[in-house]
């Protein structure tokens, strides 16, 4: 399988894809010296990773929304041409942040012939505490609904299962189940299941006994090469057992101003 | 229903969904389309009806009618939208129609800006209405309050039949957090109406009089007897039954800030870090906007309180009904930010030295 440097990530709409795409971005950037975040969210006008522009050059990442730079939310359905550069630039590591659903996936279609090369995967999130993603029917039909807006097919699924600060490791585990049944209705893999820092331990723990072998991704890259980071796959455990991966990738939260989680 | 992540503005409209909400009518707006979004999905599949009205004037009219009819009904827009549903608003006070209203405030005046802002205070609380009209005015503070709180204003709408305001700002309407949508309630059936809102235009069939609902008056001595007799009463009642607010630190505190919305959980967050630093402040967070809870401020330890600081995102329109309240027991501070950009924790806490500073 050819190494994937284009990562489109798209999914329903508040199902965390720019906080994974923000912090994918800043991983990637670990391994490659060269990483574009592109801001396609031209549905919603909030919680954008275009918020986070200083953030993303602090890191040295080039980051791409509309034409003006800091601050500005104009909510006109634009984006800058200069959005092409990372994704014709073949040196770049590229993150597409996608608005929600069908119709934030919209955009994509102008930029149709570099999501099309086998250098790019389109990938679905999935937060399985969202209400129209909480059953394999409602998944499906998200996904669908995706893939005949741009034409494509999705490739991959993470599992970005959380309840905000309410999250516990069950949450997470009960998306893995979710997603492995996509998976398997759709013939692609779960590439990852997201996780706070702070719930890696528990999260592994609690993978280990509920059978699967948890696998925390360490670097960004890994996974590129179409070796590692793919759930559905299994290894021996001895005694004629198999045992399911599950590739658990950490993450800080970089979105959510601390303030939303006082308790009222 | 189980607990689920939801955006703000999908929780309200299932929480109207759910206490019994079947006519949606709106036109779209930022930082609000969610709403009727959701409404346009899900309203047909309970036996609805949504109405993509051409602007907000034809939405309030859409709801003029379907209140008339006895139809719990709803509309959302966007304070310049909600703007243009003023004139419609005022007939719906007049004629008594309940209907609920969510205002996602966004930046003005005019079309300003898409993000958030508590700058209609003004708008709803004194009324861009013109006569003698108030609408109740409710403002939550997280995802769960507004859903339970949309859900009740649908009851307070109807025992008071007047129009009530659910007031957020953009944030509240877009962030997302863990909510439980509480159980549908029994829709009334239309052939059952006239017996809940017997004033309801649902067809007389020949039984009796015919209802009407007019907010013309050619008889200048009826409007007086509508406004000091009907409405009148209405709005006292409401000022001695509905103010909610909670409160938080008051005993002991140097200063009080009073904060509704996002700029509430800003504050606590601000109040937080000053206690760190060993300066106690408590704070007033008003539920309800119209009625203001005035009896709020009794509760400020007058011992300790040196300044009563308004933290609110406009240029201090809700400090004015703070100091009505107060009449004149504390000094008053504004702690702002206008055009769509939020305080932040910090910068609240700092600013609140400085106030505090400047009055040693």
């Amino acid at each position: 399988m050819k190494k994937k440097r284009v990562h489109v990530i798209t999914g329903h709409f508040g199902s965390g894809k720019t906080e994974f795409s923000v912090n994918y971005a800043m991983d990637l950037r670990k391994e490659f010296d060269k990483v574009a975040i592109l801001d396609m969210d031209i549905a919603n006008p909030y919680f954008r990773s275009r918020e986070r522009q200083k953030l993303m050059l602090e890191k040295d990442i080039s980051i791409h929304f509309n034409t003006y730079g800091y601050d500005i939310t104009e909510d006109l359905p634009a984006i800058t041409a200069t959005v092409r550069a990372p994704l014709e630039n073949k040196e770049f590591e590229t993150v597409v942040d996608v608005g929600g659903n069908d119709s934030g996936a919209r955009v994509l279609n102008q930029f149709r012939k570099y999501f099309v090369e086998d250098d790019c995967e389109i990938i679905v999130v999935i937060n399985a505490n969202r209400p129209d993603t909480d059953t394999l029917k409602g998944c499906l039909e998200q996904i669908d609904s995706i893939e005949t807006e741009i034409g494509i097919k999705v490739d991959a699924i993470i599992n970005n299962t959380h309840m905000l600060t309410e999250t516990t490791a069950d949450d997470i585990m009960k998306g893995f189940e979710l997603c492995r049944m996509v998976s398997q209705s759709k013939g692609i893999p779960v590439k990852y299941n997201v996780c706070e820092k702070k719930y890696l331990e528990k999260l592994m723990e609690t993978a280990r006994k509920q059978g699967y072998e948890p696998v925390a991704i360490r670097k960004a890259g890994e996974d590129s090469e179409g070796i590692a980071a793919f759930s559905g796959g299994t290894d021996d455990a001895g005694e004629g057992k198999k045992q399911e991966k599950m590739y658990v990738y950490p993450i800080e939260l970089q979105m959510r101003p601390t303030w939303l989680d006082v308790i009222i | 229903m189980e607990k689920k992540l939801m955006k703000g503005n999908e929780a309200f409209a299932a929480a109207a969904i759910s206490a019994g909400c079947r006519y949606y009518f709106g036109y779209p707006i930022t930082p609000q389309n969610e709403v009727p979004e959701y409404m346009s999905r899900e309203l047909r599949n309970v036996g609805g009806h949504f109405i993509q009205a051409e602007s907000e004037l034809a939405s309030i009219s859409f709801i003029y009618g379907a209140a008339a009819a006895g139809a719990r009904c709803m509309t959302s827009s966007s304070s310049i939208g909600i703007a243009l549903m003023q004139e419609g608003l005022g007939s719906c006070v007049v004629c008594e129609l309940p209907c609920v209203i969510i205002n996602v405030m966004r930046a003005g005046p005019g079309i300003g800006a898409i993000q958030p802002a508590q700058a209609d205070y003004t708008q709803v609380v004194k009324s861009g209405m013109n006569g003698d009209a108030h609408c109740i005015v409710y403002a939550p503070t997280s995802i769960q309050e507004a859903v339970n709180m949309i859900y009740h204003a649908f009851d307070v709408a109807d025992e008071y039949r007047n129009p009530v305001i659910i007031c957020v700002d953009g944030m509240i309407g877009q962030m997302m957090e863990p909510v439980i949508i509480p159980e549908s309630r029994a829709v009334i059936e239309e052939k059952d109406i006239e017996k809940t809102k017997p004033w309801a235009l649902c067809g007389h069939r020949n039984r009796r009089d015919r209802n009407k609902i007019n907010s013309v008056f050619l008889n200048q001595y009826e409007l007086e007897d509508r406004i000091m007799n009907r409405l009148l009463p209405k709005f006292e009642k409401a000022k001695k039954e509905l103010p909610e607010w909670e409160s938080r630190n008051l005993e002991g505190a140097e200063a009080v800030f009073v904060a509704y919305g996002s700029t509430a959980r800003i504050a606590i967050e601000a109040m937080e870090l000053l206690e760190k630093e060993g300066i106690k402040v408590g704070i007033i967070r008003p539920k309800t906007l119209w009625p203001f809870p005035d009896a709020a401020f009794d509760e400020i330890d007058s011992k300790t309180t040196k300044v009563v600081i308004s933290v609110e995102l406009s240029l201090g329109q809700m400090l004015e009904d703070i100091r009505l309240a107060l009449e004149g027991r504390y000094p008053t501070a504004l702690i702002n930010r206008v055009g769509g950009i939020l305080l932040s924790p910090v910068e609240v806490a700092e600013r609140t030295k400085a106030v505090l500073g400047g009055m040693k």
